[in-house]
């Protein structure tokens, strides 16, 4: 087995072995977009029209609880150093550990979100365009976590920095897939905004290993 | 630029430039401020508001041209390690913010006349917000060790990622039809604006840079001096 798949495979076991993490990042998603009906009364057009900056803010959010699983465990107890002495470019490493973080926590959430989007009582016509928007853009969440996490390796309070660092990078993002939703609610054209999320993942599966990649350089050093 | 990385000869000449700098951007300042508030020709659409403008966009290209420093610093301190790279990508984080904050105030405070808003959600207005995220983001993680070359190092890689931004800055006006007036002054084919504008326009674009500079000057003392004293404290506690 390549070193790449390697890493994939082993932070899946961790993942798989430590079923918790996953499971209180998916609840806390739940959790909190549970609270938006209770908060503002059930009123179906209203929370229709909030479903979908809801669905994708508390994606965002559950997310940035799951970045210090990246690196965090990995640099305290020394496998951070293993991994980098194994010959696997740091750049291939972060972009490894980039996949293993999306099947963990992006692809679940996508299983999850339409489930979700029922109960904010979304127009029926917006739900592949969701699973759309969220297949392109949780790739692209793990993508920056990854360079989020790297960055802060070692630092103080790095969860909390780690949202402060990674939520402005990933404005643009919310701001094409919310309107991909609000469009297809609406009956307009969703392929403007789907393909300005493609256009930004497509720059980010090559550039933000990469900035990873310099970040743990840093971070071993 | 090698010679100049070294600190001593960094400070011999930026201290003797300080005085000078200091005297021209006062200077620029009360000229500027002079032809801007009282010497121009009120727009003929805007009237008298107009004259936020030369607050507002020297701010912002102030705050753009600090963005660039910063991640310039950052490249070089990530590629030479030159302590002095660091320590200015450091003194100009702050700086940009102050000069993002300023051109989102007072931005806000023309649109409310002009736009009947004091903010919408636009490509240009966003992307500055996220600029101002940015140096926020920047400020608190190059603090967040306790080995400041760790944290200046996490930072320049931050400064250089959240470049991708600056570019999108500049031409969120161009690439999205938005309620943001597109560029005037620097186009392909010349200025836009009325002469007798881009006088006052110019003037306090060279007030503003001067001060960053003169502040930049300031800070990168402080810091040194911070740097320094830290290295002392280390080496009295070694011993």
């Amino acid at each position: 087995m390549s070193p790449f798949l390697a890493v994939i495979a082993r932070d899946l076991r961790l993942a798989r072995r430590q079923g918790t993490d996953i499971a209180m990042t998916l609840a806390f998603f739940v959790v909190v977009v549970a609270l938006f009906p209770l908060g503002l009364g059930p009123t179906p057009e209203l929370l229709a029209r909030i479903a979908p900056a809801v669905l994708w803010v508390t994606a965002l959010l559950a997310a940035m609880l799951s970045f210090d699983r990246l690196f965090q465990q990995d640099s305290e107890d020394g496998g951070l150093e293993q991994l980098a002495l194994s010959g696997l470019p740091l750049s291939l490493l972060a972009l490894a550990k980039a996949v293993a973080h999306w099947l963990t926590t992006g692809l679940p959430m996508l299983v999850l979100a339409p489930l979700l989007a029922v109960s904010l009582n979304l127009a029926s016509d917006a739900y592949w365009t969701l699973v759309a928007t969220l297949a392109l853009g949780t790739p692209v969440v793990s993508l920056f976590g990854t360079v989020g996490a790297a960055l802060v390796v070692g630092a103080r309070r790095a969860g909390v920095l780690v949202a402060l660092i990674v939520l402005p990078l990933l404005i643009p993002v919310l701001i094409f897939a919310v309107s991909a939703i609000e469009a297809a609610s609406a009956g307009l054209t969703i392929r403007v905004h789907l393909l300005f999320l493609g256009a930004i993942l497509a720059a980010s599966i090559p550039l933000a290993p990469l900035a990873a990649g310099a970040a743990l350089r840093q971070a071993l050093d | 630029m090698h010679r100049f990385a070294n600190p001593t000869r960094f400070f011999r000449i930026a201290n003797a430039v300080l005085p000078v700098l200091a005297v021209v951007s006062a200077g620029l300042f009360a000229a500027g401020l002079y032809y801007a508030l009282f010497d121009s020709p009120a727009d003929y659409q805007q009237g008298e508001t107009v004259r936020i403008m030369y607050v507002h966009v020297p701010a912002a290209w102030a705050a753009l041209a600090c963005y660039a420093t910063m991640a310039l610093a950052g490249a070089s301190f990530l590629i030479w390690k030159h302590v002095l790279a660091d320590l200015a990508a450091r003194a100009a984080a702050p700086i940009g913010a102050g000069f993002t904050l300023i051109s989102l105030a007072t931005g806000s405070l023309w649109g409310q006349p002009m736009w009947g808003t004091w903010w919408v959600w636009d490509a240009r207005l966003t992307s500055v917000l996220i600029l101002f995220f940015l140096y926020l983001g920047y400020i608190a993680l190059v603090n967040a060790f306790d080995d400041p070359d760790r944290g200046g190092r996490a930072g320049a890689v931050l400064a250089l990622v959240g470049a991708v931004n600056v570019p999108i800055i500049k031409f969120s006006v161009d690439w999205w039809n938005t309620l943001h007036q597109p560029a005037s002054v620097l186009r392909m084919d010349g200025p836009s604006i009325a002469p007798e504008m881009l006088l006052p326009l110019l003037l306090m674009a060279g007030a503003y840079f001067t001060l960053f500079g003169v502040m930049m000057i300031l800070r990168l003392r402080g810091l040194y001096a911070g740097r320094r004293l830290r290295q002392m404290r280390l080496a009295a506690a070694s011993r």
